[in-house]
């Protein structure tokens, strides 16, 4: 059966699409919102995308792997983006992913840990540099990253 | 240092992103008095204040939002440059996440000088608080009136809407960001037509970054004269500092000053090397050369410039290949694929210096990746190729040809390179820590 949207993303999504003056335009509010419902962009994500925005499939494609925040595969319960461009790279990036890697049970950029719940990669600048190290899990932001911090944070995810 | 906050005034007040906080504080006083006045005069006010755009290429904002046709019936756009990707750069965050009800009314200034009444506030995907705390604002302007349908009774209707990107340096180029909004790939527009002309959905468009889009507030509560004595400006400071973070100070401070006054110094007391005085795309500065002043003209004569005003400050213990190295891995990453001197010259660059840092590389190298940068900048559709290829080869040079004068990375810290390539390790022998 065809994916859904949910009632309650679709009022999203309709929000969205009433914003701008065609339906295309939606296409990275709406993608967003199919992501947070999906955990991520799938062919039959992008389908249901096309489909609601009145669209080919290929149009739909072509924004989704052109940008980097719509996973194409699954990610972890936690998926973790340590930003490593100058200011965190002078700051430790690569200390922080190694640490990481190990806390997590995971290889950056290798999936997911067995338990499921961490994905590791690195990010591309992240608009943080005044408090780096730092990394983006999820939604939020995790800033002037110690070891203390990250066994602070991994401990209390794999204990929920 | 002591200088009046005036950007920044609400940051570290309590609650400052709640509308009632902000109105306390002296907020919403300046949209009224621009809805008095006409469009044309707060155009002109602009253009006397001199502000130059905040985002990274310093155009005249006054100058910008006069191209505007006057004969063309189709609604006119203002799109919000919330993007902020250029590395180094952080200092749009702190306006939005601190103090939204400022950048909401910026806006709606800017909206009606500009006579539009559609503005899009294109936030980076990864922003996702800046965009929630905009999005709660937002509401709390339209149910006290300074936003939606006849706005303070002045018969000017505006809506806002907080479009989030979803990762992609590029669209933080004001073409890449139309396309983007349009629901497409951040692909950059070949100029002309400027968007002033043709911009979001075939429409006149005005593309100006967050800083910019508040300075109108400012301008009209102080007036022209006080903002040309005193320009207030955002500096942000990272690296290896005791105290990174952004700073307001006056346009044209000391970059010295920001360093040693300002945030405390270089930590753990070591050595200054060198700073990127103004984002990642700007040419490097050697210590002895950043006694100088933060804005457009020094830094300009300097061999620099001042962009976005992100300072990347690098102590003794940085190795100059792999910051380069860093950046360059940056831009190939972040080159959208358009234009093939960028898609192909960044991941060569990358490539160079990738064996240089790892022992593999060879003497012709350096004049290779000095030969590689020049044939990447001016020859693409937008700035990303020129971002690539000044960090590694300078600014260009008017009497070379167009060709870049060589004063970055590759030739200011050339002892380095050549040691690496000829030792096959980095010079830099003092351990980076990181607990």
């Amino acid at each position: 059966m065809a994916l859904e949207f949910s009632p309650e993303k679709k009022k999203e999504v309709d929000w969205a699409i009433s914003r701008y003056p065609n339906k295309q335009a939606a296409m990275l509010p709406v993608l967003h919102i199919a992501q947070y419902q999906f955990g991520y962009i799938s062919n039959e994500v992008m389908e249901l995308v096309a489909r609601t925005l009145e669209l080919p499939v290929n149009r739909v494609q072509d924004v989704v792997t052109f940008y980097t925040m719509y996973n194409k595969q699954p990610v972890g319960k936690y998926h973790i983006q340590v930003c490593h461009t100058l200011a965190c790279g002078i700051n430790g990036a690569a200390q922080v992913v190694n640490y990481l890697e190990e806390k997590c049970g995971v290889k950056c950029g290798e999936g997911i840990s067995k338990d499921g719940k961490f994905s590791i990669v690195k990010a591309e600048c992240l608009g943080s540099c005044g408090t780096a190290p730092m990394m983006q899990v999820n939604d939020d932001y995790y800033e002037g990253l110690t070891k203390a911090k990250i066994d602070e944070l991994v401990n209390k995810w794999k204990s929920e | 240092m002591g200088m009046e906050k005036v950007l920044t005034k609400m940051v570290g007040i309590e609650n400052s992103q709640n509308i009632d906080v902000y109105l306390k504080h002296g907020g919403y006083q300046a949209l009224p008095k621009a809805l008095k006045m006409t469009p044309d005069a707060l155009i002109q006010m602009m253009k006397d204040s001199g502000v130059r755009g905040r985002g990274g290429a310093g155009f005249p904002t006054g100058m910008k939002w006069s191209f505007l046709p006057k004969d063309n019936p189709k609604p006119r756009y203002l799109l919000c440059n919330a993007d902020e990707s250029e590395p180094g750069t952080f200092k749009d965050r702190v306006l939005m996440e601190d103090d939204p009800h400022q950048v909401i009314e910026g806006l709606a200034i800017s909206s009606f000088a500009i006579q539009s009444h559609t503005c899009y506030i294109y936030i980076r995907g990864e922003y996702v608080k800046g965009a929630k705390i905009l999005n709660k604002a937002i509401q709390e302007a339209y149910d006290k009136g300074y936003l939606g349908k006849n706005i303070l009774g002045s018969g000017f209707d505006l809506d806002i809407t907080v479009h989030r990107g979803a990762g992609a340096y590029i669209c933080g180029e004001e073409t890449g960001l139309i396309e983007s909004l349009e629901g497409k790939r951040g692909w950059p527009r070949i100029k002309p037509p400027f968007p002033a002309v043709y911009g979001v959905f075939g429409c006149p468009t005005i593309v100006n970054n967050v800083e910019t889009l508040v300075t109108p507030v400012h301008i009209i509560n102080r007036g022209v004269q006080w903002w040309k004595d005193n320009e207030p400006k955002l500096y942000c400071m990272s690296g290896h500092l005791n105290r990174p973070g952004t700073y307001e100070a006056k346009m044209g401070t000391n970059l010295l000053d920001l360093i040693n006054e300002y945030c405390g110094g270089i930590r753990h007391g070591r050595k200054l090397k060198a700073v990127i005085p103004g984002g990642s795309s700007v040419p490097v500065l050697r210590a002895e050369e950043c006694n100088v002043a933060m804005d457009f003209d020094a830094l300009a004569k300097v061999g620099s410039a001042l962009g976005s005003a992100g300072c990347m400050v690098m102590d003794e213990t940085t190795c100059m290949v792999n910051a380069l190295w860093n950046l360059l891995k940056f831009y190939a990453h972040e080159s959208c694929g358009q234009c093939t001197p960028c898609r192909e010259g960044t991941h060569w660059l990358e490539m160079i210096l990738g064996r240089i840092e790892t022992g593999r590389g060879r003497m012709e190298d350096l004049d290779l990746m000095l030969e590689t940068a020049n044939n990447i900048a001016g020859r693409t559709i937008c700035p990303l190729g020129d971002a690539a290829a000044w960090p590694v080869a300078g600014l260009p040079d008017r009497n070379k040809g167009n060709d870049l004068n060589g004063q970055s990375f590759v030739n200011k810290f050339r002892e380095e390179f050549e040691y690496h390539i000829t030792n096959k390790k980095c010079m830099v022998t003092i351990p980076h820590e990181w607990n």
